[in-house]
């Protein structure tokens, strides 16, 4: 039953793609848009490390790899999350989730399964970019551990973004609309973890550790990545333990929104 | 004189249009302040390491930061929706019919894009960094007063030039719209250069040294940092007819630009549709 949901998944995936590329100036324009406009951060980035040299302890190299990890695992949560990222203003407004609750497969499989939105390559191969010039730069010797935690932070970030995506399309089962505010954890989460989080305030850090473990997926794995002691003293096991936290908060923003959302969904009709 | 009356009622009818849309003008205010508060926490570190003078002190750059999270709709990053359908769906040859110049109907249809939402997100965003942070005892995150009277009086003028920049490059973009799939690329890639060459990512004097002459003639800077330099006085008021008289240039190239392209696409202008 499990291989069976996965060969849909594919299935829909294919067509979703097929049916992208029928448009294929406007996929390549989307995509230059969106590569320009994510672009316009490591613009910023060098700028200012180019007239103040260094940012506390970390130079702009280790930035750039917080910044390249983000942002590539960000475009592919963005990528296969449309259905729940959409949810509200595609699905709950218009009643069309009544069509998928009469279907016999699992409503987590049809949202997923909504869109895989080839436009994200723009957001994807800047971040990509800018993590191999990183990577070239620090000249370090990966060990087979450093090479574990960048995929374990990529996996990790991208449970998390997704969980969020998920938590703002059970939100929408109040809303209706699609729930604007979330931006600032999604789109405002990839832009406060483009940047180490050591250097965010104390208040801040710990919103964005126990509230919401952002820290956890980006933060504490990219300094195991890095090789380098945490200036905020964490420990080597800690830092390879905590992005549990992220399949963890996927875990529950699905639970919450089958058991909480779904259940309190009354349809608008058609 | 009746682009007047047409701006008037366009924009009492956005206003009406977004009073009814509060909760969404709420989560735009408050993502705009937490992305603030992100961008000054940066500054905040950066600023703190450094030993050598800057071009601009870390005060400065806060006001700087609240201002464009004040000011942010009035940037040409979009376009106007129903502009983009008339042409899309070859309704343009209505507009045609109309007793009115085309280019300044539009231009009047897009200061009220670029000041309807504006003014209505500038406010809040004005009395939360500018009042109540100060009064919260939180000084060193707050939107400073301007430097002086005449300061603000001269940052009022360059900020409608600065609006009518802003216009003139949307009407621009509308325009090279007629031209379907190249405007179309263009005004995708467009606005993030905007946005980096208005000093809205980071105040232009913070650029490295060998690209401020680049940045000085570039017409982007009119919209952002020059009227927002002028407030936080790191440009004098004795030195800032300079920079408005280049507001005003750049204003003038857009417009007469704008209109002659306009005129051009016009005359050889297939409307789509039925």
């Amino acid at each position: 039953m499990r291989g069976h949901g996965l060969g849909l998944y594919w299935r829909l995936i294919l067509a979703s793609m097929t049916s992208q590329m029928q448009y294929k100036a406007s996929f390549i324009l989307s995509s230059l848009g969106q590569f320009a406009a994510t672009a316009v951060e490591i613009a910023g980035v060098w700028a200012l490390f180019s007239r103040f040299g260094n940012l506390e302890h970390w130079n702009i190299a280790e930035v750039c790899m917080f910044y390249g990890l983000v942002n590539v695992s960000f475009a592919i949560s963005d990528a296969i999350g449309t259905g729940f990222d959409q949810f509200g203003a595609l699905y709950v407004k218009t009643g069309h989730f009544d069509r998928l609750l009469l279907r016999p497969r699992s409503i987590f499989l049809q949202l997923i399964g909504h869109e895989f939105a080839l436009r994200r390559v723009g957001r994807f191969s800047q971040g990509l970019a800018v993590l191999a010039w990183s990577i070239v730069t620090l000249e370090i010797d990966f060990t087979a551990y450093q090479v574990f935690m960048m995929l374990v932070t990529i996996v990790t970030s991208v449970c998390f973004f997704l969980g969020l995506f998920i938590l703002q399309a059970t939100l929408s089962f109040w809303s209706v609309e699609t729930l604007e505010i979330m931006n600032t954890l999604t789109y405002g989460g990839v832009e406060c973890a483009q940047y180490p989080m050591a250097i965010y305030e104390g208040w801040f850090r710990r919103i964005f550790t126990f509230v919401i473990p952002l820290a956890c997926i980006s933060y504490f794995p990219v300094i195991a990545v890095l090789g380098i002691d945490d200036p905020l003293g964490s420990s080597r096991l800690f830092q390879t333990l905590v992005p549990l936290s992220g399949p963890l908060f996927l875990g529950i923003s699905i639970v919450l929104f089958q058991r909480v959302g779904v259940r309190h969904y009354t349809s608008t009709g058609s | 004189m009746n682009a007047v009356g047409a701006y008037v009622a366009i924009v009492s009818a956005r206003y009406r249009t977004l009073l009814q849309y509060r909760a969404a003008a709420f989560a735009g205010f408050m993502t705009q302040v937490f992305w603030g508060a992100i961008k000054i926490m940066v500054f905040f570190a950066f600023y703190a390491v450094s030993r050598e003078a800057q071009p601009m002190s870390l005060a400065q750059v806060v006001s700087y930061v609240w201002l464009g999270q004040a000011l942010l709709g009035m940037l040409p990053w979009n376009m106007d929706k129903e502009i983009e359908q008339l042409i899309r769906e070859g309704a343009v040859s209505y507009e045609l019919v109309r007793p009115l110049d085309l280019y300044a109907f539009w231009f009047a249809r897009t200061i009220a894009l670029r000041t309807a939402t504006t003014t209505l997100r500038s406010i809040p965003m004005v009395l939360l960094a500018g009042v109540v942070l100060p009064l919260a005892g939180q000084a060193q995150w707050a939107l400073l007063p301007p430097e002086s009277l005449t300061a603000f009086c001269v940052f009022l003028v360059s900020l409608f030039w600065a609006l009518m920049l802003a216009c003139a490059f949307t009407m621009l973009m509308h325009v090279f719209l007629v031209w379907t799939i190249s405007g179309e690329g263009l005004n995708r890639v467009m606005p993030s250069f905007t946005i980096v060459f208005s000093g809205m990512i980071v105040p232009l004097p913070l650029f490295p040294d060998w690209l401020q002459p680049f940045l000085n003639l570039q017409p982007f800077r009119g919209l952002v940092d020059v009227p927002f330099r002028i407030y936080t006085g790191s440009i004098p008021v004795a030195d800032a007819w300079p920079d408005i008289v280049h507001q005003v240039i750049w204003t003038v190239i857009f417009v007469a630009y704008g209109r002659w392209l306009l005129q051009r696409s016009l005359t050889r202008l297939v409307v789509q549709g039925g």
